[in-house]
């Protein structure tokens, strides 16, 4: 499933090798940008292109979200700024409980940025929305003077479909529910990391980059009371469950011994002083759901690839309201804060 | 992860904090050296393991805390200066000045990296021979080495366009202030175990001696802390004063003697005022005359500048171990790591830093 940038045949020869500022001019280059990158592999609208795109929605409730995506490098082990861009957006609208409808979006590119380059990313984006089944129906581009940008920007913005009786949102995570993970932990930080920092390690680490929209839905179609979903994206775990317990008025307490990181991702973590609790993840679910059904959630994750490695890493207490605490291997208890401000690089 | 594991292991810490529980007989006062160590005791919970009778000071050994006001304000000129590239370790961009930090200096415009060695900051110097690139050399005997060989291959090279601006300080001549003060509550020592193995033990033997007082190496895993706790407190029942190695995996007596080689090269003993505690004699380390034309503050003429520090701050206080991060006014309130008053608040070996990250347990009730 992984995009082939070389599988891309442009139906017509492009002019230019790299991004000018013509071709967010609104005139004849913008339109062979259009014609010659965006819509062969993202499609056209059977209904011809607009400035809007129209979605048949029926009734109910709409999800609706954006992110935008600056990722350097663009690409990664594990992934890429495109599919990174499709995936993050699927899965914020998924944490809602919603089932993805379709995708817009906009590029800010940087004059100069090699054309194949931005041919690959667009076949990363289209490959990333068909595995997600979702259309990226909608779309944007402006070029920025060379050195204005850094390449590629990329904003998605998503809407989805939230099924009758769905109710998924911090505010009903309760004393008594199970925290879980679907994965292990820090993957993404640690990879983007690697290549950034020219880190070579025995083991390459490759990014968790991929969607849990489909790890939400088996929870839900099950029947099961979920609570809350999260993914732990920048900030990682610790930084997910502050702001549940704030939001919830909830202290949660997990265990450092039930915690799933790779041995990979924990060494690399130990070399560059980083608590892997604190590092991105972006393929990954928190789940709130009640302690009797938590084994059962287990099971239904653990069918899929994406939540092979899923766990149960802690409990929400009564209180003291939006304290986490962290129950360490030797028994004892510290808090597990937010960050202050420590500096990481672009990893999203 | 093998060599880490086995260090963080919960029954061998229950084992060694039950044997420390059935040695002590009355109250003893032990102060961990480093800020590695103090992050370690008080991530770990140690000190809940411990008995009543056993108690922990949290020492000097943060680099990042100790340096003076006046050096910071020093990077602070220097690095503003069109056509210089600062680099330091992330770690002192936070670090408030008199007046501001590394961060707003970058923020307006100057060219300000961090850096994980002073080597980077020697192979940037390769790379823009048109720009000054400045090191920020901080630290104890631990990165001391690392900066002479820096500078020692600058001057082979012939690179004009490197230096450092040094604020580096040594291990022992604290100790023997915090051992000779009227206020002393140490009644042991768990030393640095990263300055021993390049520095050797054999220095803190006439301490030990003079002082009457145990010094432990220890390393920095929670099974190393309570083992260097549990040899420390034996010898105080025992009424032994001697120097101990519990990091024996890494720390030989005579310590690393091609390192120590290269500090005496490029470094000589100097006196250094600490940030908090305030002027010890010897206690630095200062590029020597022959290297003299790396020596950054000279460079840039910036050895007068130099504002006071925050009067609200008792960091001083908190790195004699006179002081619990928790009992200062300011602590959580008038500083956090997000305004911090000291360098203790900012630093990732500092001792408030490591309170307020893992032990201030009632957040909501205490601000």
């Amino acid at each position: 499933m992984s995009p082939d940038p070389t599988a891309l045949a442009c139906p017509r020869p492009l002019r230019h090798d790299t991004v000018q500022l013509a071709h967010g001019g609104g005139g004849r280059l913008m339109k062979e940008l259009i014609e010659g990158v965006f819509l062969p592999s993202l499609g056209t609208d059977p209904a011809g292109l607009h400035d809007s795109a129209v979605l048949e929605a029926g009734s109910g409730r709409l999800a609706f979200t954006t992110d935008g995506f600056v990722v350097h490098p663009r690409r990664f082990p594990g992934g890429d700024l495109g599919e990174l861009a499709v995936y993050g957006t699927v899965n914020d609208l998924a944490m809602a409980g919603a089932r993805p409808l379709a995708l817009a979006a906009a590029f800010i590119l940087e004059e100069g940025l090699p054309l194949e380059e931005l041919a690959g990313l667009v076949a990363s984006m289209k490959a990333a929305a068909d595995r997600c089944g979702v259309r990226i129906v909608t779309g944007d581009t402006k070029v920025v003077d060379r050195g204005k940008g850094d390449g590629a920007f990329i904003t998605t913005t998503g809407v989805g479909l939230v099924p009758a009786g769905v109710e998924v949102h911090p505010r009903r995570v309760r004393p008594g529910d199970a925290v879980l993970v679907t994965g292990d932990l820090g993957r993404h930080g640690i990879a983007v990391m690697s290549v950034r920092e020219g880190l070579a390690f025995e083991t390459p680490i490759a990014s968790d980059c991929g969607p849990v929209h489909h790890l939400a839905a088996a929870l839900l179609e099950a029947g099961l009371d979920v609570h809350c979903l999260r993914d732990p994206t920048r900030g990682g775990l610790a930084s997910v469950l502050n702001e549940i317990a704030a939001a919830a008025g909830v202290a949660i307490e997990v265990r450092e011994d039930a915690m799933p990181v790779d041995e990979a991702v924990a060494t690399a973590c130990e070399i560059l002083g980083l608590d892997p609790l604190y590092v991105a993840c972006e393929g990954r679910m928190v789940a709130f759901l009640p302690e009797a059904q938590a084994e059962q959630a287990l099971a239904l994750l653990r069918v899929h690839p994406e939540g092979a490695g899923a766990a149960i890493v802690g409990r929400v207490l009564e209180g003291p309201a939006g304290r986490v605490t962290l129950r360490t291997t030797l028994g004892t208890a510290r808090l597990l804060d937010l960050l202050s401000g420590e500096q990481l690089p672009r990893i999203c | 992860m093998r060599f880490v594991d086995e260090y963080r292991d919960g029954a061998a810490a229950r084992t060694l904090a039950e044997a420390i529980r059935r040695k002590v007989t009355r109250p003893w006062t032990l102060m961990e050296v480093c800020g590695g160590q103090t992050h370690s005791i008080v991530r770990y919970g140690l000190d809940e393991l411990l008995p009543p009778e056993v108690s922990l000071l949290h020492g000097p050994g943060c680099p990042v805390c100790v340096t003076p006001v006046a050096i910071i304000d020093q990077a602070l000129a220097i690095a503003a200066r069109p056509g210089v590239t600062f680099c330091s370790f992330g770690d002192m961009l936070r670090v408030p000045g008199s007046a501001e930090d590394l961060f707003a200096v970058k923020s307006r415009g100057a060219d300000v990296r961090v850096v994980y060695s002073p080597l980077d900051a020697l192979a940037l110097a390769r790379e823009l021979p048109d720009r000054e690139v400045v090191f920020f050399a901080v630290g104890f005997e631990t990165t001391a080495p690392a900066n002479a060989l820096a500078v020692a291959q600058a001057r082979r090279e012939g690179l004009a366009n490197f230096s450092i601006l040094v604020s580096h300080v040594r291990v022992p001549p604290a100790l023997e202030a915090i051992l000779a003060s009227p206020q002393r509550r140490v009644d042991g020592f768990l030393a640095a175990g990263h300055v021993c193995a390049v520095m050797g033990t054999e220095e803190y033997g006439p301490l030990a001696a003079k002082h009457h007082v145990p010094i432990v190496v220890t390393a920095f895993e929670p099974v190393d802390l309570l083992q260097g706790i549990l040899l420390c407190v034996s010898q105080l029942e025992e009424g032994r004063a001697e120097v101990e190695n519990q990091y024996a995996r890494l720390v030989q007596a005579g310590g690393n003697r091609p390192a120590q080689a290269l500090i005496g090269e490029v470094f000589q003993g100097v006196d250094r005022t600490w940030r908090g505690i305030g002027p010890i004699p010897g206690s630095g380390l200062g590029l020597r005359p022959a290297y003299a034309a790396f020596d950054a503050a000279r460079r840039f003429g910036v050895e007068g500048v130099g504002g006071p520090e925050s009067a609200a701050c008792q960091s001083g206080q908190v790195l004699q171990g006179l002081l619990k991060p928790m009992d200062c006014p300011a602590f959580g309130k008038a500083c956090t790591p997000d305004h911090p008053l000291g360098a203790t608040m900012v630093s990732s070996e500092g001792a408030c830093a490591a309170y307020f990250r893992y032990r201030r347990f009632a957040p909501v009730e205490a601000l």
